[in-house]
């Protein structure tokens, strides 16, 4: 079946675009794909052989806002993606055959393009007890398992397949594990997010279509180019970091500034992910931009590494040494931070008040 | 709503300008053309529009209808362009700024003059038959 598909250039030909709008795409492509200009030329020439391949989707232990998520990109559409670029063959929220028959459709696009296909799994998958997840009374190990066996390559969407996530969390009801805990002998890389952006599934859908391989990853096997540096070292607020400034609270004249949010709990200097140039919502903004610090959640081990508003310890090595004077303040900073943190946790513990449901009862 | 962060200067936009003024003497010296893709850089609220207006309007604007609009501006500063790539829903898809002599997406491209010239001839053969 895949053998005999036309390739992405002639698709878009036989489309009536031009070879003008073959290298606009080609352009917008390597943008997508977070790689340089310089590429486009390179990016041409794979287009020109690459055929359309077999894309299954399998969902496990998620909330399905990896789907949600991947349904937003813009570039390419969801429509152009399945229609024109791939041919996604099995994914139960999208397709429209369910029970049997989706089945049918899983076991069908394994045999046809045995060794060929690219594997999708969003969600962790239980090992504790086979009950807690299963599709069409099939265990999520043994679909994995089953499924990855004649795979090209398996990609790991958003944190709870890449790391666990969620359903990891402890105490880790389901002994959810992710991924790369099961299939040790096919290339996974992780996308990790929760969700991931749009554009960022999208993309690497778009460089296995493209260059019929993975792109290169890093040592947690997430691709580089987009989780090569952390938000904090491409933040555009990172010139305040550098110079000291930074909100203390989420109303105050730094906040309304747009100073660094490093003391409100950001955790872009520990989290890998690119928001801050890709951004949300076809470029428009991303968390930082809108006043709120990185949560960190394309991290392993999120949920579980600890509150959202507690500011990391202290500012990182590097930057102390790179910047001198005005990172000596951002060193003094940390350290009276934690000393206001404690002070403040110790205001905030004595004017709690409990309610309890006899005060309720009693305010009706 | 706090935090809108209007008026700050976070400036991001200089170290691009430079990035051109490099590229413009390339250009001059070797006739290298240079793209800088601004989706990949960091950019607050008020860089993006501190960098356009740093660069102004120029002479020349054209619209490119291939695969949904796309706009190519030349800035105040000759050979300094200003791309932005539209699907067919008018959503934004890439941002390029191309130090050229001319873009190379204005330049008609040998695979199509080739299918107009086919085109052409078997258009005018046509009328001559009929």
């Amino acid at each position: 079946m895949a053998h005999d598909a036309p390739t992405i250039a002639e698709t878009l030909r036989r489309q009536g675009i031009s070879r003008r709008g073959f290298l606009k795409f080609c352009a917008t492509t390597a943008s997508l794909m977070a790689l340089p200009p310089s590429m486009v030329p390179a990016i041409a020439a794979a287009l020109e052989k690459a055929r359309r391949p077999s894309v299954i989707w399998l969902s496990f232990q998620e909330c399905t806002g990896c789907t949600e998520s991947l349904t937003r990109s813009h570039t390419p559409s969801i429509e152009g993606l399945i229609l024109e670029q791939i041919s996604l063959d099995y994914h139960h929220t999208l397709q429209a055959a369910s029970g049997e028959a989706a089945e049918a459709a899983r076991e069908a696009a394994m045999r046809e393009n045995h060794g060929k296909y690219l594997l999708v799994v969003d969600g962790s998958i239980p090992l504790g007890n086979a009950g807690y997840s299963t599709i069409a009374g099939i265990s999520n190990l043994d679909m994995l398992k089953e499924t990855a066996a004649g795979a090209a390559a398996v990609i790991a969407v958003g944190s709870c397949a890449a790391y666990g996530g969620l359903p990891a969390a402890l105490p880790n009801p389901t002994g959810a594990v992710p991924v790369s805990a099961i299939i040790k002998d096919k290339p996974v890389m992780n996308v990790p997010g929760c969700p991931p952006i749009p554009v960022v599934i999208t993309g690497v859908l778009a460089h296995f279509l493209t260059f019929a391989a993975l792109p290169e990853l890093d040592d947690r096997g997430r691709p580089k180019v987009f989780y090569g540096e952390s938000i904090h070292d491409r933040c555009y607020r990172r010139p305040f970091y550098d110079q000291g400034k930074f909100a203390e609270t989420f109303d105050d004249e730094g906040a309304r500034k747009g100073w660094c949010l490093f003391k409100l709990g950001c955790k872009g200097p520990v989290t890998y992910n690119a928001c801050a140039t890709t951004k949300w919502n076809q470029g428009v903004s991303f968390p930082i931009q809108s006043g709120h610090g990185c949560i960190g959640c394309s991290e392993p081990g999120f949920w579980d590494m600890g509150p959202l508003y507690k500011p990391l310890s202290m500012p990182i090595a590097p930057v102390q040494m790179m910047v001198g004077a005005a990172a000596a303040g951002g060193a003094i900073a940390g350290t009276a931070m934690a000393m206001r943190n404690r002070a403040a946790k110790k205001a905030a513990q004595a004017a709690h008040q409990k309610v309890t449901v006899d005060d309720l009862e009693k305010a009706k | 709503m706090p935090s809108t962060d209007s008026g700050a200067e976070h400036g991001n936009a200089l170290p691009i300008l430079n990035e051109i003024r490099h590229a413009l003497a390339r250009l001059l010296e070797s006739g290298e053309t240079s793209v800088i893709d601004l989706g990949a850089l960091p950019m607050g609220p008020q860089d993006e529009a501190e960098l356009l207006a740093a660069l102004g309007e120029g002479e020349v604007e054209a619209t490119i209808n291939a695969g949904g609009p796309s706009s190519v501006r030349e800035t105040a500063f000759h050979g300094v362009w200003l791309l932005t790539h539209r699907n067919e829903a008018g959503e934004t898809l890439a941002r390029f700024i191309e130090i050229a002599f001319v873009p190379e997406l204005l330049m008609s491209q040998a695979e199509d003059v080739a299918d107009s010239a086919a085109a052409l001839a078997k258009k005018l053969g046509q009328a001559q038959n009929g």
